[in-house]
Parts: structure tokens; C-alpha cells; sequence
């Protein structure tokens, strides 16, 4: 679960970690009396204006804006509030910005990355610092991986103050700053271990030009298996960032993701549902989703499951693939005729069913006398359901 | 012989009297398990599964009353990690945690605990172990598998069911199959299964199933081209997967470099292993491999 930059500076404020402050608007109508209530609060003349969205590549989509005047300030605010952000993240159709945040300027010496996440080949946390900060890290990462410092963090031990410090000496900080950066280090491992997040990340952390240390970017990215025992950060999630069918759907415990094609699969187990979006482009179509009805797929899920999918419009032709384990082929069967009888049957729909109760399944499909057309492998699914896009 | 578990495992089952526990345990006895004892905490003294297997309420006693060996996990994700160090601490050399949606931060600290004492862990969310014919401890359709030679190795359950489906339509038996789970953190990675099915007198071949995200498919590739003598069958899921989306197991994102189902499927070729481009040709494909040998 992602959330916003405002409310990533928010969490940082409680672990005391210094951060650009600021105030965010959702209304164009507050930014005058925003803008002069940052101005004065944080003694400043010049402000940033930033978009507040969940994808990364903001600055470069102009989405950040550092305005010197206060004119400047509600101008790039008015241009930003409403904007179709596009980002290397976002896709060709940009996110919507619907809430503006306004912060403090400062000037700026050195710009820092840092970030904490799961090392999944040492099965530990990794703790990264780089000098290359305000940049893509990936970039970094590739070219210059020497300019990334790392250290591994004992789960049982947590951090440590001299891997703080081997972090800071790596950024050539000294004096107070290296001091400052110590203590922030030791303070981000508390906060993302504090709130069980996958990912925190600083970029930058900028060095003023008065020598202080401050985070100019907030970007967290929670375990939602964890988000249970942190109700207050389940409450920041933003729904209008997330898509309006993968929402439907989360709503019926299916986990569907939309993608551009116009095939639909309905797939139990998510391994089996990417390899069936797999053989449908190796067969020549395009899979228009991914879909996961889970391990207990009942007649409710297969109804909800073709809602989901016939929802977008582009779908020509569906494949059902269900390898039976737990769940019964035959149950699938009835819900796929359920299904079928009350959404209409408005486009193909093809099934394979294979494992438990298949065979019965199998004649229940066929005795229906609707007109659904069966495969017997997924290799014959994926040439049938392809033809069958092709033709509708 | 096979892999992890065969007729002699002894098995207990944390998390017994919960309906998941229940209803996977009733068909792990019935596919001929030797299920010994049950353990949920303030049920001691109970009788579970129709009277047939009897409740602790700690894994420590269950393990000193019944000298169980393995223990198989369906507690619920909040307190999955801490079962899987309890039976690590009362000594239990197998443990397979099936429970989906383990926070990643409990298991970080989980895997240090199993990797000192020495534990092995398979899972968590995964659908555990088969050896063909002697013992179950999972939750697969045990009807589909027929024994035989084949090793099993998947990051996910219905492709492995996919995998055994095909291999007995070509008239191909498995040893063990063996699911090991699509999280972040696994007790066991794939080259820790490999070593075993290499030194595995039953097993002459392995299906390998792997999927988008993280390494863990390249350094098994790496370690077969150095290590393994029996022919190797490969599959990728997730060629059409979007990046920086998460395909339902938390380890299927694609983050970049290496870990595309692309890059996982040319490394895998490149140390000599039949890779199959469509998840349809893993049957045939072993079969070749196998007649080439």
C-alpha cells in the first residue's frame, strides 16, 4: 500500500526525523491563504509547490515547482491542481492531481538518496545512501553501483549505531550534519520498522546551505498483510489513486488487475493465472487481465469474477482456466452456467477445467445447452479463446 | 527414498482445530499421512478429527508425547511466524507453513531464528509437500499425482498441479513435488530443493517453475549448470506481466534488471536448462530431456 508524500512527511515528523514542511490543499480556493500561512509560519518568501500523487517521477513531469514569489506560487498551483500528471510510472494517461502540496524552500548544498527495504537474497534488511541523490537510483544502481553504499541489519539486533555512522562517513558528512545524518538514520530504521513497511525512501535528502539535514521527499510502501495492526495507516490509503475496477474487485476478495488487452481470463492461483495470460499472447491474442479468483472459488466468486471482466469493454472473448484442488470443477461449473444465465452471455466464453470433479463438471457444462466451448488443455484454451476474440 | 517426507514422517498439525486445519488434515490422514497429534493452545487433552488424533496445547509437548518430526502450519498470518519459531525451538526438523499473507517483517525474524537452529522451513503460503503414494503434508489434490521419478519444484500451487497434470498425461510419475511459495521470504529456495532432489536416488529428472520477480531462479540456474547431473525442465510465469505490479504472490513484481520472466528464461537456457516458452510444452518437454540423457 502506497501513500502520499504530505502524509510520508507526517509519519516522519513523529520519529522526529526533520522534514520540508508545508500544508496541503484539495481546493484551488485555499492555495492564496495557504501559500501566505507557509510564508510566514516557515519564514520564507520563495515556496514549493508540489503534486501530490502516489507515482514517482514527479519533478520531471512538472510536477514539482519551486516558485520565488507568491505570484509564481499560485500560478503553478492553479496550473497543477486538476493536471493529468504524466510520469515514467503513471502510463500514457497520467493521474489526476487532486491535492496540492505547498511547502517551505531552502537552499540547497548536496542532494542525498536513502532507503530501507527487503534484501530478498540475504533475507535481510538493506539500509542504501548514495551522494547521488535527486536523481533515478536505478541509473546510479546500473552504472556507478560503487556509489552505493549498503548496510545489512541483523532482524534480532535492529540497526546499529556504527552502520549509521559507516552510512554517514560513506556521504563524506562531517560535524554537526554527520551528527544530524546519524541520528535520522537510526530514526528511519525505527519508523519503517515501527510501521511495517516494505520501502522507505528518501530522495533527496538534501544538506542545506546553513548545514542541516532534511528529507525533501517522503515515499513509503506498506506490507498489506501487516496493515491490520496499523489501522491508522490503513486509513491513509487513497482510493481515487487506485483503478475504480481493481477496487470493485478487491471488494470480492478477487485480485484482478486490468491490462490493455481484450482477452479476459478467469484463472484460480496466481502462478497458473499469469502462465494463462502467458499462453494467450504466445497464441496470438492479447490477455486484457490478470485474475486470481483464489483458492476457494465458489459459484459467487465465478459470478462476481465475470462482472469484473465484462466491466471493461475491450474484452472480446473470456477463458476460464481452473486447475481443481480444493476447489471443486463441478461447483465452478454451476457457477459459470449461474453466471452465464443472469449477465447474458455477451461475448465467448471458454472453459478448462481439469483436477477435482472435472469430469463431472465437464457433462454439467455440456448438458446446459449453453453455448460455452470447452478445451481439453491450455494450450487448446488459449488457440480457442484467441479465435474466438478474432471473430467477435 | 524421495525427498523431505515419505512413510516414516511423523506429523503434527498446529492450528488442528481451526476449519482450515481441520479440513486439510482430515484428507492428509485419508490420503495415508501418519498425522500423530494435533496442537492449538487451551485445547490440550482434546480429540481431533473424529477422535483419531490427539490435541497439546504446546508443540514441545506434542513433540515429547508423540516424537512427531515435521510439523505442518495453518494458523492465521498474525500469529503464523511465531508457530514456525515454536516448532523451530521444540527442535522439529520440518516445517511447513501453508498460511497465506505472513507479515514480511515476522519473517525476516523467523528465517534468522530457523537458520541458526538449523530448521528446515518450507513455505510459508505454499501448498507444501507430496511424496507420490506415502505422505501429504499439504494441501494438493493428492488424486492427480502417480508415482514415479520426477521431482517438483514450484514457486506456485496450481502451476505445480499443472505440472504433475502433464507429466501423467505423458505417462511420467513424480517422487516428490514440492511447492515452496511465492513470498518475499521462504525458508527454502530452490537450490536447497535441488540439492535434494540431485541427491535423490528416486528422482531422474526436475520440473522447475519459477515466476517474475526477485533472484532466486538465476542462482538455481547458475547452481544446476555447476552442480546438477539430472536433466532440468524450466518455466517462467509472467512474460506478459507489467512491471512494478505484484501478481498476486508478493514476489511476483517485476522491479527491473534480471528478474523479468525474459532474463530469468535466457539465464536458465544459457546454463543448459530445457526452458519452455508456453507452460503447455513442461510434459513433453521432460520427456524429451529425459530420452536425451
Amino acid at each position: 500500500m502506497k501513500i502520499h508524500e504530505y502524509q510520508g512527511k507526517d509519519i516522519f515528523k513523529s520519529y522526529g526525523i526533520p522534514i520540508q514542511d508545508g500544508y496541503v490543499i484539495d481546493n484551488i480556493d485555499e492555495a492564496p491563504a495557504t501559500i501566505k500561512k507557509v510564508q510566514q509560519e516557515f519564514k520564507t518568501e520563495a515556496v514549493v509547490v508540489k503534486a501530490q500523487i502516489h507515482a514517482g517521477g514527479r519533478g520531471k513531469g512538472g510536477g514539482v515547482k519551486y516558485s520565488p514569489s507568491t505570484d509564481v506560487a499560485l500560478e503553478n498551483a492553479q496550473k497543477m491542481m486538476g493536471m493529468k500528471l504524466i510520469t515514467h510510472q503513471t502510463g500514457t494517461e497520467g493521474q489526476e492531481v487532486r491535492k496540492v502540496y505547498i511547502t517551505q524552500a531552502f537552499d540547497i548544498k548536496q542532494e542525498y538518496y536513502c532507503a530501507i527495504t527487503l534484501d530478498r537474497s540475504q533475507t535481510k534488511d538493506v539500509f542504501m545512501v548514495s551522494s547521488e541523490g535527486g536523481v533515478e537510483i536505478e541509473k546510479v544502481a546500473a552504472e556507478t553501483p560503487e556509489k552505493i553504499i549498503k548496510v545489512w541489519i541483523d532482524p534480532l539486533v535492529g540497526m546499529k549505531s556504527f552502520q549509521a555512522r559507516k552510512l554517514a562517513f560513506g556521504l563524506s558528512l562531517s560535524g554537526d550534519a554527520f551528527k544530524s545524518a546519524v541520528k535520522i538514520f537510526m530514526k528511519m530504521y525505527a519508523c519503517y520498522m515501527g510501521t511495517d513497511a516494505s520501502i522507505v525512501e528518501i530522495n533527496p535528502l538534501v544538506l542545506t546551505e546553513d548545514d542541516q539535514i532534511v528529507a525533501l521527499d517522503a515515499k513509503f510502501n506498506f506490507d498489506g498483510n501487516a496493515m491490520y495492526r496499523h489501522k491508522d495507516i490503513a486509513d491513509l490509503r487513497d482510493v481515487h489513486e487506485e483503478d475504480p475496477t481493481e477496487l470493485e474487485a478487491s471488494k470480492y476478495d478477487l485480485n484482478y488487475i486490468k491490462l490493455d488487452g481484450n482477452v479476459g481470463c478467469m484463472v484460480n492461483g496466481a502462478g497458473l493465472a499469469m502462465a494463462t495470460m502467458d499462453i494467450i499472447k504466445l497464441a496470438g491474442g492479447e490477455p486484457a487481465n490478470f485474475l486470481d479468483v483464489g483458492g476457494a472459488a465458489s459459484a459467487e466468486t465465478v459470478k462476481n469474477g465475470f462482472k469484473i471482466i465484462l466491466s471493461d469493454d475491450h474484452v472480446k472473448a473470456i477463458l476460464i482456466n481452473i486447475f481443481g484442488g480444493i476447489v471443486r470443477c463441478d461447483r465452478v461449473a454451476n457457477g459459470v452456467i449461474q453466471a452465464v444465465k443472469e449477465l447474458g452471455l455477451k461475448v465467448p466464453v471458454v472453459v478448462r477445467l481439469e483436477g477435482t470433479n472435472a469430469k463431472e463438471a465437464k457433462t454439467i457444462l455440456s448438458e446446459s445447452g449453453l453455448a460455452i466451448i470447452p478445451a481439453n488443455d491450455m494450450k487448446d484454451a488459449a488457440k480457442k479463446v484467441v479465435g474466438a476474440a478474432i471473430n467477435s | 527414498m524421495s525427498i523431505l517426507v515419505n512413510k516414516d514422517s511423523r506429523v503434527m498439525v498446529q492450528g488442528i482445530t481451526g476449519s482450515e486445519g481441520t479440513f486439510h488434515a482430515t484428507q492428509m490422514l485419508e490420503y495415508g499421512t501418519n498425522v500423530v497429534a494435533g496442537v492449538t493452545p487451551g485445547k490440550g487433552g482434546q480429540m481431533a478429527l473424529d477422535g483419531k488424533v490427539p490435541v497439546f496445547n504446546s508443540v514441545e509437548e506434542a513433540r515429547t508425547e508423540t516424537n512427531a518430526n515435521v510439523s505442518i502450519i495453518f494458523v492465521p498470518p498474525p500469529f503464523a511466524a511465531e508457530a514456525i519459531i515454536e516448532a523451530s525451538d521444540a527442535g522439529v526438523e520440518l516445517v511447513v507453513c501453508i498460511t497465506e499473507g505472513v507479515p514480511v517483517h515476522d519473517m525476516v525474524k523467523a528465517k534468522r531464528i530457523i537458520d541458526q537452529n538449523g530448521t528446515r522451513l518450507i513455505g510459508p503460503n505454499c501448498p507444501g509437500i507430496i511424496t507420490v503414494d506415502e505422505c501429504k503434508l499439504g494441501i494438493m489434490p493428492g488424486f492427480i499425482c502417480k508415482k514415479g521419478n520426477i521431482g517438483v519444484l514450484s514457486k506456485s500451487g496450481t502451476l505445480t498441479y499443472e505440472a504433475i497434470g502433464q507429466l501423467v498425461n505423458v505417462g511420467l510419475g513424480q517422487s516428490t513435488a514440492l511447492g515452496i511459495g511465492g513470498d518475499p521470504i521462504i525458508g527454502t529456495s530452490m537450490i536447497d530443493a535441488l540439492k535434494l532432489f540431485e541427491a535423490d536416488p528416486e528422482t531422474n529428472g526436475v520440473v522447475l517453475i519459477g515466476e517474475i520477480g526477485g533472484q532466486m531462479e538465476n542462482e538455481a540456474a547458475r547452481w544446476i549448470k555447476e552442480n546438477m547431473t539430472k536433466p532440468v525442465v524450466g518455466f517462467i510465469a509472467g512474460q506478459t506481466a507489467p512491471p512494478g505490479r505484484r501478481m498476486g504472490h508478493a514476489g511476483a513484481i517485476v522491479s527491473g534488471g534480471d528478474d523479468t520472466a525474459e532474463a530469468k528464461m535466457r539465464i536458465m537456457t544459457e546454463c543448459g536448462i530445457a526452458v519452455c516458452e508456453s507452460v503447455a510444452e513442461i510434459g513433453d518437454k521432460m520427456k524429451t530431456a529425459l530420452n536425451n540423457n
